[in-house]
């Protein structure tokens, strides 16, 4: 469980997150939905420690991660998986190294065992055939997909996903999903992923939280997200036309 | 923003850099691949630039000593000191600082806009130590040895040039080569390289660790490596140079 609390942070005077209160639960797939630019990356980070709140404090498992030193935040670094927006893959290292890297830094796992680790984990991305290409080597989906394999190399504790399917294809765009979702129940883990798929929402938001502008505008399960009555929400799940229509006919029958 | 605020960054992110290594065998490869990246990367240039420019300060010592008074053995005299004292240690390092420098910000400051270093220090590594300690080691290490090469060639090269010229004969080049030799002057040119090796790894690295922005400013922070990293050597170099010679 990862508890966030009063979290304010602004950058050169232009505030971005205001008053952050939202808590993560263990062993059920968080998101984090909300317009671009309204603050998603920027609350992951300082959820992570790579920006610093201007006040307010993130809680990991009651351990107040916010004012610990570098010394003891890494004990809880060491317990987290960090998918980023862009895959932020080591361009020297090749697919299979990457998978390993985290491994070969914190394990006493043999050359071996860490080959068989990355095979599991780039098997269960669906990605077999590119152990040995550099990342310039391979296109943005497979980047995406190592990625997610190197997050959950070292069995984190805590996954975080920032647009985990942005730039995939429908069907490898699901496989991600139900991955992520499957690992979370398997591995009972803290997973927050971060998303403007509706498509992934309604697959598997077990516990949503809408950002605007900054500051949480709604909570809930997937199930309440249509029946809700804040207005931005709705404005931002009905963007499309289509999505219109189709609320109108669902209310239509009834739903 | 001014020097004093660089200073300090500069200074607390070195004190990062020096801290406890999470795995030795990790900054073991690490300093490996760097010797091999920083250290024999460079040899081709150095090579080239030893044998020519060492031909080239022959033959301009020749043409100043056109008089009968002078003996012909001063040209190799004058030559072997111009290119121990200062030739090989500090013109062939600002050539490096050029090469190495420019090399190591572009690949940190790429690793910093493409959240490569993020990577690394959500993974509770030390980034800074990680990516620029075995950097800075592997070029004091590996640096004097590229100095102490390009000593020779220069030589070899003001021997090429200058005979192959008639500006001096092989036997006065050699014999002044070897007249009043003050090994001391070697020692002299060693503690320089020393710290021009640490000088244009850790400023570059520096750049390159903070830049914000993307492949624009990778180019911009590349570009101020190299000449930051020369003038620091350029003041360095007058300063030791108080220090040790006089
Ligand atoms: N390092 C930074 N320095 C200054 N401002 C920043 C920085 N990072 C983000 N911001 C600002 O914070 C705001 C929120 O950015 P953020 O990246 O969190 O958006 P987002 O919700 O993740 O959007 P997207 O869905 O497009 O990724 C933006 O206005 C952005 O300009
Ligand atoms: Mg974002």
């Amino acid at each position: 469980m990862i508890e966030v609390k009063n979290i304010y942070k602004s950058f050169n005077g232009k505030s971005v997150l205001k008053d952050i209160n939202v808590t993560f639960e263990k062993g059920k797939t968080n998101l984090i939905i909300g317009e671009s630019g309204s603050g998603k990356t920027v609350l992951l980070k300082t959820m992570v420690g790579l920006f610093h709140p201007d006040s307010g404090s993130v809680i990991y498992e009651g351990r107040n991660f916010s004012n610990m030193k570098f010394e003891e935040r890494k004990e809880i670094r060491k317990e987290i998986g960090m998918l980023f927006q862009g895959g932020a893959l080591f361009d020297s290292l090749t697919v299979e190294e990457n998978v390993m890297f985290p491994l070969g830094m914190f394990t006493n796992m043999t050359l071996a065992e860490q080959k068989d680790r990355a095979d599991f984990c780039l098997e269960r991305v669906n990605l077999q055939t590119a152990h040995k290409l550099f990342p310039a080597e391979i296109s943005g989906g497979m980047k995406k997909r190592v990625a997610i394999a190197r997050a959950i190399a070292a069995s984190p504790k805590y996954l975080f996903c920032d647009e985990p399917n942005s730039g995939l294809d429908p069907k490898t765009s699901i496989l991600i999903d139900n991955l992520i979702y499957e690992l979370t129940e398997e591995l009972n883990i803290t997973t927050v992923v971060i998303t403007h798929d509706m498509n992934s929402v309604m697959e598997i938001g077990d516990n949503i939280s809408f950002l605007y502008k900054g500051e949480i505008n709604w909570q809930g399960h997937r199930e309440e997200i249509m029946r809700t009555d804040s207005v931005e929400l709705n404005n931002f799940v009905y963007a499309s036309e289509f999505m219109k229509k189709l609320k109108q006919s669902l209310s239509h029958h009834g739903y | 923003m001014n020097w004093f605020f660089h200073i300090g960054r500069y200074y607390i992110m070195m004190v990062r850099v020096f801290s406890k290594p999470e795995k030795w065998s990790i900054y073991r490869n690490q300093f490996v691949k760097e010797i091999d990246n920083l250290g024999i990367g460079s040899l081709g240039i150095v090579l080239i630039i030893s044998v020519f420019m060492g031909a080239v300060i022959t033959i301009q010592s020749a043409f100043g000593f056109e008089s009968p008074w002078i003996p012909l053995y001063a040209v190799g005299v004058a030559s072997r000191d111009s290119i121990i004292l200062e030739f090989s240690p500090t013109i062939v390092s600002l050539i490096l600082a050029g090469k190495v420098g420019s090399n190591i910000a572009s690949e940190i400051g790429t690793m910093k806009v493409t959240e490569q270093i993020d990577a690394l220090e959500i993974m509770g590594i030390n980034s800074k130590a990680y990516l620029i300690l075995p950097k800075i080691v592997a070029a004091v290490f590996i640096n004097p040895f590229l100095i102490v090469i390009s000593m020779f060639l220069s030589l070899l090269g003001g021997l090429i040039g200058g005979t192959m010229t008639g500006a001096v004969t092989s036997y006065q080049f050699i014999y002044g080569i070897q007249y009043d030799f003050r090994p001391y002057n070697v020692t002299y040119a060693l503690i320089k390289t020393l710290f021009f090796a640490f000088i244009i790894t850790s400023v570059s690295a520096y750049h390159g660790y903070y830049t914000q922005g993307g492949a624009l400013e990778v180019g911009k922070s590349s570009t101020n490596a190299v000449v930051y990293s020369s003038i620091v050597i350029l003041l360095f170099n007058f300063i030791l140079t108080q220090i040790l010679l006089s």
